[in-house]
C-alpha cells in the first residue's frame, strides 16, 4: 500500500494481521519503514499503533491469546519465522516504553544491564559503554557525578532518557518508542524530541505518539492508523499538509480522535 | 438526661463489645507472658542455657534442646525456601493462571496450610522415615537401619512441608508487587524469561520472600507435633552431628517435662525456664531474619 523509494527499507510488514483471541486488532497491514529515519505512528486510542509497533520486537508474544498472520521483517528476515532468536531480535530492536521503567538499581547498573547480559564483564569496558550511552541519551552531564546512586532518584524526564541510554547500550539498529514523552512535562518532552532528532543519524526510529505536533516535529514519515487499519502512510509534510484520505485530514485537524 | 435512639444504643453496645474483646485478647497475652517471665526468669542463668540436663531433668540446663531447636529450624529454612520460592515462581510467572494444573496446585497449597500439624508428623513418619529413609537403608546399607528411623533431617523436612504454604503464598505476593513494566523492560533488552526473573524480579521480591521465611521460622520453631515421631528425643547425652541423629527440642522438652516427669514440682522451675527460652529463641530467630531482610532492603538502590 505504502512504499518509500528514497531510503533502504529497515522494517516491513506484509499483510500483517493480529488477533487478541477472536478480536482482530490489525487488519492486513502493509508498510515499509525506511532506515535511519523517524517514522511516527499516529491515530486515536485503540487504533492498533502500539500493537503494530510491538510486532517488531515480538513483545506481543507476552500476551496470552495473541495470534499473528502475515509477515513482519527486519532487513528482509521474517521475524515470526522458524528459528528466529527472539533474544537476538530484541538486542537489535530496542524499545522505550510509555511509562519510564528504570530498574530499582543504580544508574550505572541500569545502563550496564544489557551489555552484562550479553557477556561484557570487564569493568573498564562497561564504564566506557555506560558513559557513551549516557552521552548519546544526553544524560551524561546530569548524572556523571552520581552514577552509583539510585535511578529512582532521577526526575521523570531523566528516567526516560536513562531508559533510552539503557536501550542504546546494547547498540541496537532500531529503536521502538511507545509514546515516550506522554508522561513528561513540556521541557522534558522537548529534550526527548531533540534527542530523537540526534539519534536518527544512527538508528531507525519508530515512534508512537498521541501528540500530532510531536509527530510533525520529530518524524520524517507518518503513518495514520484507524480501527486497526493503516489508512495512510507518507512523508510527514505530505500527511500534515496534503493528506490523500479524508479520514486522515479529519483526524489531524482534530475533528475526531 | 439524653435519650438514646435504638440505633445509637446498638452502636454504643457494639463499641463496648468489640472493645471488651480486644481487652480480653490483650489480657490473655499479657497474662501468659507475665506468668512465663515471672516464673521463668529466676531459672534463667548461663548454666541453664549452656549445660546438659542432670538428675532425670530435675536439675542442670537445657543446652541440647536449644541447640536442637536452632539446628532444626535452620535445616528447615534451608529446605523450605528454595522449594517454596521455585513453586511460587512457577505458579506466578510460568503457569497459565486459568489452567486446571495451576488451580489444583494453588488449592493444594491453601489446603496444606489448614492440615492439623499432627498429620504432618504422621506424614513424616510414613514418607520420610519409612519410604525415603527405609529405601536408602535398603539400597545403600544392606538393610541396616541408619536412615529409616527418626532423625533431625526427617524432622526438619517434615517441618519444611508444614511451612511450605507460608513461603509460597508470601513469595507469590512478593512477585505480584514487582511492576509488569520491569519485566517488560528486561525482556525488551533481550533477557530470556529466566534472566528477567533472576536479574530483575527476584532482587525486588527478596524482602517479601524473606518475610515469608520469617513467618516460616516463627511457625516452625514453635511446632512440636510434627517432630514428635520424626526425630525429637526425650533425652540425649550428646548433640546431633549427623543428619540421621536424633535431637532434643525445646517444645518437646516442655511436653516431656510437663507430662512424663517423675517429680512435677521439682521440674516446674525448669519447665518455666524452658518455655521462656523457647519464646526467646523464637523472638531471636525472627529478629535475625528481620535484620537480614532490612540489610537486603538497604542494599537495594
Amino acid at each position: 500500500m505504502s512504499t518509500t523509494q528514497e531510503h533502504p527499507i529497515k522494517l516491513a510488514s506484509e499483510n500483517l494481521e493480529l488477533y487478541y483471541g477472536e478480536k482482530r486488532a490489525l487488519h492486513g497491514i502493509n508498510m515499509q519503514i525506511p532506515e535511519r529515519r523517524v517514522t511516527a505512528l499516529i491515530g486515536p486510542s485503540g487504533c492498533g499503533k502500539s500493537t503494530f509497533l510491538r510486532c517488531f520486537n515480538r513483545m506481543n508474544d507476552l500476551i496470552p491469546g495473541v495470534r499473528i498472520s502475515g509477515r513482519a521483517t527486519l532487513d528482509g528476515e521474517d521475524l515470526y519465522g522458524r528459528g528466529l532468536d527472539v533474544v537476538e531480535l530484541r538486542r537489535r530492536v530496542g524499545m522505550v516504553f510509555q511509562k519510564s521503567n528504570p530498574f530499582p538499581k543504580t544508574i550505572w547498573e541500569n545502563v550496564a544491564f544489557g551489555p552484562r547480559l550479553l557477556g561484557t564483564r570487564k569493568r573498564a569496558d562497561l564504564d566506557e559503554i555506560v558513559q557513551r550511552s549516557l552521552q548519546n541519551a544526553a544524560l551524561w552531564d546530569d548524572v556523571k557525578d552520581r552514577l552509583q546512586s539510585s535511578a529512582l532518584g532521577l526526575s521523570g524526564g531523566q528516567q526516560q532518557r536513562l531508559c533510552i541510554a539503557r536501550a542504546l547500550a546494547v547498540e541496537p539498529e532500531v529503536l521502538l518508542m511507545d509514546e515516550p514523552a506522554s508522561a513528561l512535562d513540556p521541557i522534558a518532552t522537548s529534550r526527548i524530541e531533540e534527542l530523537i532528532h540526534e539519534l536518527k543519524e544512527r538508528y531507525t526510529i519508530v515512534i508512537v505518539t498521541h501528540n500530532m505536533q510531536q509527530a510533525a516535529r520529530v518524524s520524517d514519515y507518518t503513518a495514520f492508523f484507524y480501527m486497526g487499519e493503516l489508512i495512510e502512510f507518507d512523508k510527514t509534510p505530505t500527511i500534515f499538509t496534503n493528506p490523500r484520505e479524508g479520514r486522515t485530514e479529519d483526524y489531524i485537524t482534530g475533528r475526531f480522535g | 438526661m439524653i435519650k438514646l435512639s435504638p440505633h445509637q444504643r446498638a452502636n454504643f453496645a457494639f463499641g463496648g463489645i468489640s472493645g471488651t474483646a480486644a481487652v480480653v485478647i490483650l489480657g490473655a497475652l499479657a497474662f501468659i507472658l507475665v506468668d512465663v517471665a515471672v516464673n521463668g526468669l529466676p531459672t534463667l542463668s548461663w548454666e541453664f542455657i549452656s549445660q546438659n540436663p542432670r538428675e532425670g531433668m530435675t536439675a542442670g540446663g537445657i543446652f541440647p534442646a536449644i541447640f536442637g531447636t536452632v539446628l532444626l529450624v535452620l535445616l528447615m529454612t534451608i529446605a523450605v525456601i528454595p522449594v517454596g520460592v521455585i513453586t511460587a515462581i512457577y505458579l506466578y510467572e510460568y503457569a497459565n493462571q486459568e489452567a486446571w494444573l495451576s488451580r489444583a496446585i494453588r488449592s493444594a497449597v491453601y489446603n496444606l496450610a489448614g492440615v492439623p500439624s499432627i498429620v504432618f508428623g504422621l506424614f513424616g513418619v510414613g514418607f520420610f522415615i519409612q519410604f525415603v529413609g527405609g529405601n536408602i537403608d535398603r539400597f545403600f546399607y544392606d538393610g541396616q537401619v541408619l536412615w529409616g528411623q527418626p532423625a533431625i533431617l526427617w524432622a526438619s523436612l517434615t517441618l519444611a512441608v508444614l511451612t511450605l504454604p507460608v513461603v509460597i503464598v508470601a513469595t507469590e505476593e512478593a512477585l505480584r508487587t514487582v511492576p509488569r513494566e520491569h519485566r517488560e523492560g528486561a525482556l525488551a533488552l533481550g533477557c530470556t524469561k529466566l534472566e528477567a526473573i533472576v536479574r530483575v524480579v527476584l532482587p525486588q521480591a527478596l524482602p517479601g520472600i524473606m518475610t515469608g521465611g520469617i513467618l516460616a521460622v516463627a511457625r516452625g520453631a514453635g511446632e512440636t507435633a510434627p517432630i514428635l515421631f520424626t526425630g525429637a528425643a526425650y533425652f540425649l547425652p550428646h548433640l546431633p552431628t549427623h543428619g540421621n541423629d536424633q535431637f532434643m527440642n525445646l517444645g518437646y522438652h516442655v511436653y516431656v517435662m510437663a507430662t512424663q516427669s517423675p517429680d512435677i514440682e521439682a521440674t516446674k522451675p525448669i519447665l518455666y525456664g524452658t518455655v521462656l527460652v523457647l519464646l526467646l529463641v523464637t523472638v531471636i530467630l525472627n529478629l535475625a531474619a528481620i535484620a537480614v531482610r532490612s540489610r537486603l532492603r538497604a542494599g537495594r538502590a
